[in-house]
C-alpha cells in the first residue's frame, strides 16, 4: 500500500491533525500533511509521496497535486538544500531590492527559480511583500526573516549554509 | 408548508414569473425562456459561479450578481439587458478571451463552440489587451478525448464532471493565477466509462473528440436521431452524418432514460461501422470458395439450404441464434420464419447456461421500476454484477441513490471497484454465491418450512454479513435487488433468480433483472425464445435453448449478428456446433476468419445507424429509430432479409411493407395476450436438478469469464479507439496470491489455462480481487477464446 512510504513520525503529525476536525472532513488535515512530507523528503514532495498522502487521507490524488501546486510553499520539483527568498514588493524594493536580487544570482550563478549546482541553494522566487517593510531590504531564507540586507551581510549568510 | 407557500413571485425584465423560494435565477430565467449567457453553470453539475458571464442586475442590489448562485425571493426585479449587465457581459467577455486563441477556423468546436455563440452575441468587437497571450501544453487523456488547453476558460465543468457523475476525479485545476490549469498533473489516460461527456460539457474547444478530430465542419453535419445499441439503458442519441457516414454520436436529452449522458461505449461504437472486415455483399460457399453473389441466388442458396436439413433431418435438425442486441422487429421475424418451418430453437440468450425457471418468467425479465425510481432507492443489493462497467448509466443513477445517502451492498464474484462507497461486499465463488445468497433468505425468514423447497437448506446459519444485508432490505424504505449480466450468466442463474425472488418477497424489495444486450427485453416480448412464442404464449413442448443447440450441436444453423465462438456461454463447443453442422446461413455485418471456415451463406446486414426497428430497454420503453445513413454496398436490413427468406420458403404472412408494420402486429399481440405470464417479474420457484458440469481435474477451479465492457457484442469489438482503452480487457489470468503460491507461479510469468483440452498460454497476474480457487480470465477477447464455459472449471498450471 502506498501509504506504507509516509515515515511514523509523519503519520503521528498527520493524524494529530485530523483529530482537529471533523471525521468526516480529514481534507482539512492535507496542508498540514503536505508541509510535513515535504519536511521529510527534502524540501519537495514526490507524485507517490502526494499519492500516499492522498490514500492515507481518503482524496483522489488530483486533490492532492492541486493543493501542491496551488501552494507556493510547496514544491512538486527537487529543489536545493536551502530555499532562499527576495521580496521585490515596494518597500524592498525602494531601499535596493532589485541590486539585492542581482547579488545573490551573481554569488551563487543561477537565476531566480534555479537550484545551485552543488543542490546546496534553491533560489526560490521574487516574493511579494512578507510583512517586514520595516526592516527592508529583506530575504526569507528556510522560513527565517534577514532584514537590513547589504551585499556583505548576504555573502555571509549564504556562506554559512550548509 | 404547502407548495402555494414556498411559490415566490419575481420579475425578470419585466415579465412577472412565479418561482420557488431559493431556485437559481438562472433555471428560473431558463425555464422561461430569457436567455442568460453562460459557461461554467450546467443544470447537472454543481454551481462553481466562476465564469461570471451570467451576470445580471438586481434591483436594490448595488452590483451585478451571477446569476447561476443568486437564489430567487420574493419580490426580486431582475434586469438581464440592462446598461449594467450589458457592460458587465462585455467585460467579463474581454477577460475571457484575454488568453484564447483566435484559432476558430482550425478549431473543431467551431460552429458549435459556446464561446463563439456568447462572444458574438454579448461580447465587444474589439480586444484592449496587446500583451502576449499565454500558451498551455496539451494533455493526452487517451485515445478517446483531444485536448487544446490553449483554448480552456477554466469554467472547471470537466472537473466537476469528474467528482459529481463520473465518481472519479481525474481532471484538476493545477496551479494559480495566470499558470492555473487543468489536467491530471501526471500524464495519465482517463478511466471513466463516461469520459467522452466532458467533450460535451467543454464549452470551448479545449477539449474534443480524438476520433472525429479534423473529420467534418459542423455546419457540413446533418443530425439524425437514433438509439444507442449496447446496453440495456438505450441511451438516446444523435448521430451526427457527412456525406452518408456517421462521423460521431452524441448524447440526445431524455431525462427518463440518459439524462444528458452517454457512456464512452455508445458514443464510439460507430467506428466499428467502418472495419475493414465489413461485408459487402452476400455470399456463398461452393466447393470450399467464397463468392460474391446477388442477394436472389444467396436467398435462394439460403431456402433451399434450410428446407434441405428440414426435409432430411426434420425441423428440430434446425437451430437459430440471434444477438441479444438485435431489434425488436428481427427478432419477431427470426421466430416466425423458425416457426413457420416447424423449429423451435430460437434463442438470443447466448451467455446464458441454466433455463430451469423459463417457463416461470415473466413477459421480459426487466428492471422492475423506472431509472428514475432507481435513482431513489434507499438500499440495493448488487447480485453479480460489475455495474459500472456493464451498464454505465444504470450504474450513475444508483451513484444518484448513494448520492442521496443509499446503502449499496455486492454479492459478486470479483471485488469489482465501483465509484460509489459499497457499505458491504461479499466476494465469492461462484458456488458460493448460492450459498450466501440463501444465507440472506435464511436471515429474513429463518423458520420458514417451505423455504427448502426453493433450495435454501434447513441447516444454513447467515452469516453476520448475510444478516447485516437481510436487516437492511428489511428495513429500508425503497430496497432494490438487482440480477446483473454475471447473475445471468451463472451456471447456477435460475437458482440465484429464485432466491433473490424470495429475499424480494421477505423483505418487500423490488426484484430486478439487467436485461442482456441492448433488446434482451425485446427479444422476449417478441419470442426469440425457445419456449415461447410473441407475447409470452407459453408453448406446450419447447424447443431447445441456446446452450443445449451448442452442446448437442444442430444439423443448420441460423445466425443473426453473432460470432457463435465469441458471444456464447462456451467459445469452444460453439465453434465446434458451428463446424460440425451441415449448413450455416449468417446474417452478419463482419466477414470473420471463423465464419468463413464454418458458414455456408453470409447475408450482410445493418447495423444500429443503418437500420430501423425498436428496442425496448430494462425499463420495458419501446424506442423506435429509423436510419441515419445507407448501409454500406449490398447490406440490407437483416428484417428485409428475413421477409424475403420467409417468402422464398413459401411462408404466410411476411408482407411487410416497412418495420412499423411488424412492430405494430407485435403490439397488437402483446395488448392481445392474457398469458399467467404477465407477472411483473420471477417469484421463488422449486427448481428441478440441474445436470453437474462434468469435471475430471482435481484442482476444482474455476474460472471467471466476464465479458470486457468493450467486448460485448461485434461492433464494440470493432471499435479501434474504445480497443485502446484500459478497460478493453487484458488477456492475462489473474489469480490471488493464495493460489499463486499453491500453484508455484509469479506474478508476471506465463502459465497454462486449460479447458475442455484447450490450452491457452497467458501471463499471470496477481490479483487479491479474485476469491480463491478462482481464475479471472476474461471472455470476448482474442486471448480466450476457444477456452470452454465461462464460469466452469479450468486448470492453471506452469
Amino acid at each position: 500500500m502506498p501509504e506504507n512510504i509516509l515515515s511514523e513520525h509523519a503519520q503521528a503529525e498527520i493524524d494529530r491533525w485530523i483529530a482537529k476536525y471533523p471525521p468526516e472532513q480529514k481534507r482539512s488535515a492535507l496542508l498540514a500533511a503536505l508541509r510535513e512530507v515535504q519536511h521529510e523528503n527534502h524540501g519537495y514532495l514526490t507524485v507517490e509521496s502526494m499519492d500516499a498522502v492522498a490514500a492515507y487521507l481518503d482524496l483522489p490524488p488530483i486533490a492532492v497535486y492541486e493543493v501542491a501546486s496551488f501552494y507556493s510553499m510547496l514544491e512538486t520539483e527537487p529543489v536545493g538544500r536551502h530555499s532562499v527568498s527576495v521580496c521585490t514588493n515596494i518597500s524592498c524594493l525602494l531601499r535596493g531590492a532589485e541590486e539585492i536580487v542581482e547579488h545573490v544570482e551573481k554569488k551563487l550563478g543561477v537565476k531566480t527559480g534555479e537550484t545551485t549546482l552543488d543542490g546546496r541553494i534553491f533560489l526560490k522566487r521574487e516574493e511579494e511583500c512578507l510583512a517586514a517593510c520595516c526592516g527592508a531590504p529583506m530575504m526569507m531564507v528556510d522560513h527565517k526573516y534577514h532584514e537590513d540586507l547589504t551585499p556583505e551581510k548576504i555573502d555571509e549568510i549564504l556562506e554559512n549554509l550548509a | 408548508m404547502s407548495d402555494q407557500q414556498q411559490l415566490v413571485t419575481i420579475e425578470i425584465d419585466g415579465i412577472p414569473l412565479q418561482a420557488e423560494r431559493g431556485a437559481p435565477l438562472i433555471d428560473v430565467a431558463d425555464a422561461a425562456g430569457i436567455t442568460i449567457p453562460r459557461f461554467c453553470y450546467h443544470k447537472k453539475l454543481s454551481v462553481a459561479a466562476n465564469c461570471r458571464m451570467c451576470l445580471v442586475e438586481v434591483e436594490r442590489v448595488p452590483k451585478p450578481l451571477p446569476a447561476c448562485s443568486t437564489p430567487v425571493n420574493d419580490g426580486m426585479r431582475v434586469h438581464t439587458r440592462s446598461p449594467m449587465v450589458l457592460a458587465a457581459q462585455k467585460a467579463v467577455m474581454e477577460f475571457l478571451l484575454i488568453n484564447h486563441p483566435l484559432d476558430c477556423p482550425i478549431c473543431d468546436q467551431g460552429g458549435e463552440c459556446e464561446l463563439q455563440d456568447v462572444s458574438m452575441a454579448f461580447g465587444g468587437d474589439v480586444s484592449r489587451f496587446r500583451e502576449r497571450k499565454r500558451v498551455v501544453r496539451n494533455k493526452n487523456l487517451g485515445p478517446l478525448v483531444a485536448t487544446d488547453m490553449t483554448r480552456c476558460i477554466h469554467c472547471t465543468r470537466c472537473v466537476r464532471f469528474g467528482e459529481e457523475i463520473a465518481g472519479e476525479r481525474e481532471l484538476g485545476l493545477i496551479g494559480r493565477g495566470e499558470n492555473a490549469e487543468i489536467g491530471t498533473f501526471i500524464e495519465k489516460t482517463l478511466t471513466s466509462e463516461l469520459s467522452g461527456n466532458i467533450i460535451d460539457l467543454c464549452p470551448v474547444g479545449a477539449l474534443t473528440s480524438k476520433p472525429f478530430r479534423y473529420l467534418a465542419r459542423t455546419w457540413e453535419i446533418q443530425q439524425f436521431p437514433g438509439v444507442a445499441p449496447h446496453d440495456a439503458v438505450g441511451s438516446n442519441i444523435y448521430i451526427h452524418v457527412k456525406g452518408d457516414r456517421v462521423m460521431r454520436v452524441v448524447p440526445r436529452e431524455n431525462e427518463a432514460v440518459n439524462e444528458v449522458w452517454i457512456s464512452d461505449r455508445d458514443r464510439f461504437s460507430y467506428q466499428g461501422l467502418y472495419s475493414e472486415d465489413r461485408l459487402q455483399a452476400p455470399m456463398i460457399k461452393q466447393e470450399g470458395r467464397w463468392q460474391s453473389v446477388d442477394w436472389e441466388t444467396a436467398l435462394i442458396a439460403a431456402a433451399a439450404g434450410l428446407q434441405h436439413v428440414v426435409q432430411n433431418d426434420g425441423p428440430d435438425a434446425i437451430g437459430a441464434l440471434a444477438s441479444p442486441s438485435a431489434t425488436l422487429e428481427e427478432f419477431y421475424l427470426l421466430q416466425k420464419v423458425a416457426r413457420g418451418l416447424g423449429c423451435h430453437n430460437v434463442d438470443h440468450r447466448l451467455l446464458a447456461q441454466d433455463f430451469r425457471d423459463q417457463a416461470h418468467a415473466p413477459l421480459f425479465p426487466w428492471l422492475g421500476q423506472s431509472l428514475a425510481e432507481l435513482g431513489k432507492a434507499d438500499v440495493i443489493l448488487l447480485v453479480g454484477s460489475n455495474c459500472r462497467k456493464e451498464q454505465p448509466l444504470i450504474n450513475h443513477r444508483i451513484r444518484q441513490a448513494v448520492r442521496r445517502g443509499a446503502r449499496i451492498f455486492v454479492l459478486n464474484p470479483i471485488d469489482y471497484p465501483f465509484n460509489y462507497p459499497l457499505t458491504k461486499r461479499l466476494i465469492a465463488n461462484p458456488k458460493e454465491m448460492i450459498t450466501h445468497l440463501a444465507g440472506i433468505a435464511k436471515a429474513l425468514n429463518p423458520k420458514d418450512p417451505s423455504a427448502e423447497a426453493i433450495g435454501i437448506p434447513p441447516n444454513a446459519s447467515p452469516k453476520e454479513v448475510e444478516r447485516e444485508i437481510a436487516e437492511a432490505l428489511r428495513t429500508g424504505a425503497r430496497c432494490v435487488i438487482l440480477l446483473g449480466d454475471i447473475a445471468t450468466a451463472h451456471p447456477q442463474a435460475a437458482h440465484l433468480r429464485t432466491l433473490s425472488a424470495y429475499i424480494a418477497d421477505h423483505s418487500e424489495s423490488t426484484l430486478g433483472t439487467l436485461t442482456m444486450g441492448t433488446n434482451g427485453a425485446g427479444a422476449w416480448i417478441a419470442g426469440a425464445l425457445p419456449h415461447r412464442k410473441a407475447a409470452g404464449q407459453n408453448l406446450e413442448t419447447p424447443g431447445l435453448d441456446a446452450d443445449t443447440m451448442i452442446a448437442q450441436g444442430r444439423k443448420g444453423y441460423v445466425l443473426l449478428g453473432v460470432e457463435p465462438e465469441i458471444d456464447c456461454a462456451n467459445s469452444h463447443l460453439a465453434a465446434e456446433a458451428m463446424i460440425n453442422a451441415e449448413f450455416v446461413v449468417s446474417l452478419t455485418a463482419y466477414r470473420t476468419r471463423p465464419m468463413e471456415d464454418y458458414a455456408d451463406i453470409l447475408l450482410p446486414i445493418a447495423l444500429f445507424a443503418e437500420n430501423t426497428g425498436t428496442f425496448v430497454n430494462a425499463a420495458g420503453s419501446w424506442q423506435s429509430f429509423a436510419s441515419a445513413v445507407t448501409p454500406p454496398g449490398e447490406t440490407r436490413p437483416a428484417w428485409k432479409i428475413l421477409r424475403v427468406l420467409a417468402n422464398l420458403l413459401d411462408l404466410n404472412g411476411f408482407d411487410y411493407m416497412d418495420a412499423t408494420q411488424i412492430r405494430d402486429e407485435l403490439q397488437v399481440l402483446v395488448q392481445n395476450a392474457d398469458s399467467p405470464e404477465k407477472k411483473d417479474r420471477w417469484r421463488p420457484e422449486k427448481l428441478g436438478e440441474k445436470v453437474a458440469e462434468k469435471t475430471n481435474d482435481k484442482q476444482q477451479l474455476t474460472r471467471i469469464g466476464d465479458m470486457p465492457i468493450h467486448a460485448v457484442d461485434p461492433l464494440v469489438r470493432r471499435a479501434a479507439s474504445l480497443q485502446k482503452t484500459p478497460d478493453a480487457g487484458e488477456g492475462v489470468i489473474r489469480i490471488n496470491s493464495k493460489l499463486a503460491g499453491l500453484l508455484g507461479i509469479w506474478e508476471g510469468e506465463s502459465a497454462s489455462a486449460v479447458q475442455d483440452g484447450i490450452e491457452k498460454t497467458l501471463p499471470v497476474v496477481i490479483d487479491e480481487r479474485v476469491p480463491d480457487q478462482c481464475a479471472w480470465l476474461p471472455a470476448g477477447i482474442p486471448s480466450s477464446m476457444g477456452l470452454g464455459l465461462r464460469f466452469g472449471s479450468i486448470e492453471i498450471s506452469r
